[in-house]
């Protein structure tokens, strides 16, 4: 073999490069917080002056950029100022993004604080005109149906994903894979639409039922469970399972008891999160299980209530005077809020509870 | 218990692609066989015939016979989960179940197949297994801790013990030590020569001194040529493939000067 010389081999490595020094200016310690603490004062100062304090914010904002980049770049150089530039930019659209968020909590919690009482969550509407009054009814309602809802997704939606991911070849499970991505995209008053239908069908139209709209919601709720359980189970290494079939395991054995338990904790997040989805839905419902005033538990007899349609009726048949109303409808918000919320931290605590341990 | 394995004329394939053709040999009981060869000429493919992982791969299939003391593996009605309860695997990337604890692990293979037994006679079995797997010592305070918790070398140890807590009558072996340190490959050597009073084994292995060291027997795989499917060139006593082998080719291969 000849020797190749460095010249054939690319860039020779021993030589240092010459003209690139390893060291370069650098900005103040607190540069940046400096400039960022001026361009808010700025702002504030624009505010005052009489702008609008959209505009000033916006221009605060640029300013910061503007200055920052055009400091670094005279004193660090295009590579560090390159990299504050884009720090400014992604922190600018992660504050952008987080304000409709902050907005609607501080709305909500505003609003609802006032009839965030024991009544509201002991009484229901049963009788009452004006004040007082209370959403146990809607609340109850909301997660006897949800329930029922989880209840009918899970299995279907977990057994979807197994076959999928475990059996499915050919024709058949390209064809649930796609029906399934064209459920997830549909809106969920043509849920609601539909249940109504089938439900129409056999006791005639004005049917109105707890389990209907518990129909309703699986609809919306088994695409979400079927990929996400779909991804958590392929995430389980094949080595896994033919360590199973090498001990002699048969393949439903290993699913059940291999498969499944290594996935078990992203499946009960997917399965929350998905609950967490429907839980707000208000179309289908009000389709569905339509609104009463008073407690209904039983999901086979007649209308039930529900906090999101709760909200809704509060809100568009306020009465007269209107503000106890629309003060039940804003706690109503609040509440379904917090229940969404403790669905989420539930699923991040399933998710450490059952995570396969790797240390001891 | 140990048993004996013939191989006649198997062909493998994987859907239309001929994997391995023309394999032809004898295992016997009680003795370490060792398959050595450059990677890709279809070991592992072999390796998983003789226990019917192969199918396990969509549209692979195998065209030949395979018998375990006279008995058709491939035969028709043969459940290939019954085959696998007397021919055992350990693979390359030690695999516990990442869920269970190490005693769970080594008690995998009866619990998962629904095996009813008394606790002390459960804990017995995992005790034995762990101490033939020398792993008992360095485990036995901990059986209750998640068995992914330990170090390669042991978690290979665990895989080996749950593989013959089974008491299979064949342990395949793809690749072992691979993915070791030499500490560990030691120990699991050291294993091997124990486990074959009881066992039959059959180790895949890209490691000459390892293949030397602790194999009876040793067969070189090799493939016909390129894009051509591989075939066992010879197989014979290991001292005789690593001080005279009959063919060229093996001889290229193990004085590494192949290719
Ligand atoms: N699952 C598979 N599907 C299709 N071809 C495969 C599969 N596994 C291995 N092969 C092919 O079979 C041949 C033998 O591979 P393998 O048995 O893994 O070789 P070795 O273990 O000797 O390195 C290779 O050509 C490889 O590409
Ligand atoms: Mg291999």
């Amino acid at each position: 073999m000849p020797v190749t010389t460095s010249s054939e081999r690319g860039p020779d490595l021993h030589t240092p490069l010459s003209g690139v020094p390893l060291t370069h200016g650098q900005l103040p310690r607190y540069a940046a917080q400096f400039t960022l603490l001026a361009a808010i004062a700025a702002g504030i100062a624009l505010t005052l002056a009489g702008w609008n304090p959209a505009a000033s914010a916006i221009i605060a904002g640029a300013g910061y950029v503007v200055v920052i980049y055009a400091w670094s770049r005279t004193v660090e150089g295009p590579r560090k100022a390159r990299d504050r530039l884009v720090t400014a930019v992604v922190t600018g659209a992660f504050l952008l993004a987080l304000l409709p968020l902050v907005s609607v909590i501080v709305t909500v919690v505003g609003n609802g604080i006032a009839r965030f009482d024991v009544e509201f969550f002991t009484y229901s509407m049963r009788g009452v005109v004006g004040e007082g009054g209370g959403a146990y009814h809607a609340i109850m309602g909301t997660l006897v149906v949800t329930g029922l809802a989880a209840l009918i997704s899970v299995p279907i939606g977990i057994l979807t994903a197994i076959y999928l991911v475990e059996y499915g070849r050919g024709r058949l499970a390209k064809a649930i894979t796609f029906f399934v991505d064209v459920m997830t995209g549909i809106p969920s008053i043509v849920a609601g639409l539909f249940a109504y239908a089938l439900f129409a069908l056999v006791f005639g139209p004005g049917v109105r039922m707890g389990i209907m709209g518990a129909i309703a919601l699986s609809v919306l709720m088994i695409p979400v469970v079927v990929r996400s359980a779909e991804e958590m189970l392929k995430l389980v290494p094949n080595e896994l399972r033919e360590a199973a079939y090498a001990l002699a395991v048969p393949k439903w054995r290993t699913i059940v008891k291999v498969v499944l338990p290594t996935a078990l904790a992203g499946i009960a997040t997917g399965v929350t999160l998905a609950i967490a989805r429907v839980i707000g839905e208000t179309a289908p419902l009000l389709i569905t299980l339509g609104i009463t005033s008073s407690v209904n538990l039983n999901p086979v007899d007649g209308r039930m209530a529900t906090l999101p349609v709760y909200a809704y009726y509060q809100y568009v048949t306020p009465g007269v005077p209107p503000e106890p109303a629309l003060e039940r409808a804003w706690t109503a918000a609040l509440t379904l809020i917090i229940i969404v919320m403790a669905l989420n931290l539930i699923a991040r605590l399933i998710s450490r509870l059952f995570a396969p341990k790797t240390r001891g | 218990m140990a048993k004996r394995i013939e191989v006649k004329d198997l062909d493998i394939y994987y859907d239309k692609f001929l994997a391995v053709q023309g394999v032809s040999m004898t295992i016997q009981p009680r003795s370490v066989t060792a398959l050595i060869g450059p990677s890709g000429c279809g070991k592992s493919t072999f390796l998983r015939t003789l226990n019917r992982m192969h199918e396990l791969v969509p549209g692979a299939r195998v065209d030949g016979k395979v018998f375990m003391d006279d008995e058709d593996l491939y035969g028709p009605g043969v459940d290939p989960v019954s085959v696998r309860r007397q021919i055992g695997m350990v693979f390359q990337r030690p695999n516990p179940f990442p869920t269970m604890s190490i005693y769970e692990n080594v008690a995998a293979g009866i619990r998962l197949n629904g095996g009813r037994m008394k606790k002390s006679e459960l804990d017995d079995v995992v005790e034995r297994s762990l101490r033939s797997a020398n792993l008992w010592a360095e485990v036995k305070d901990r059986l209750n801790r998640p068995g992914s918790g330990l170090s390669g070398g042991q978690q290979q140890r665990l895989c080996i013990a749950r593989a013959i807590a089974v008491q299979p009558g064949v342990l395949l072996m793809d690749e072992p030590c691979s993915a070791l340190d030499p500490i560990s490959t030691q120990a699991i050597e050291d294993l091997m020569l124990e486990l074959k009073t009881d066992y039959t084994i059959v180790i895949v292995t890209h490691n000459m001194q390892q293949a030397a060291r602790v194999s009876d027997v040793t067969g070189f795989f090799n493939l016909r040529g390129v894009g051509q499917p591989g075939e066992l060139v010879e197989i014979d006593e290991t001292t005789k493939i690593f001080s005279t082998p009959s063919n060229k080719a093996t001889e290229d291969y193990i004085s590494g000067r192949f290719g």
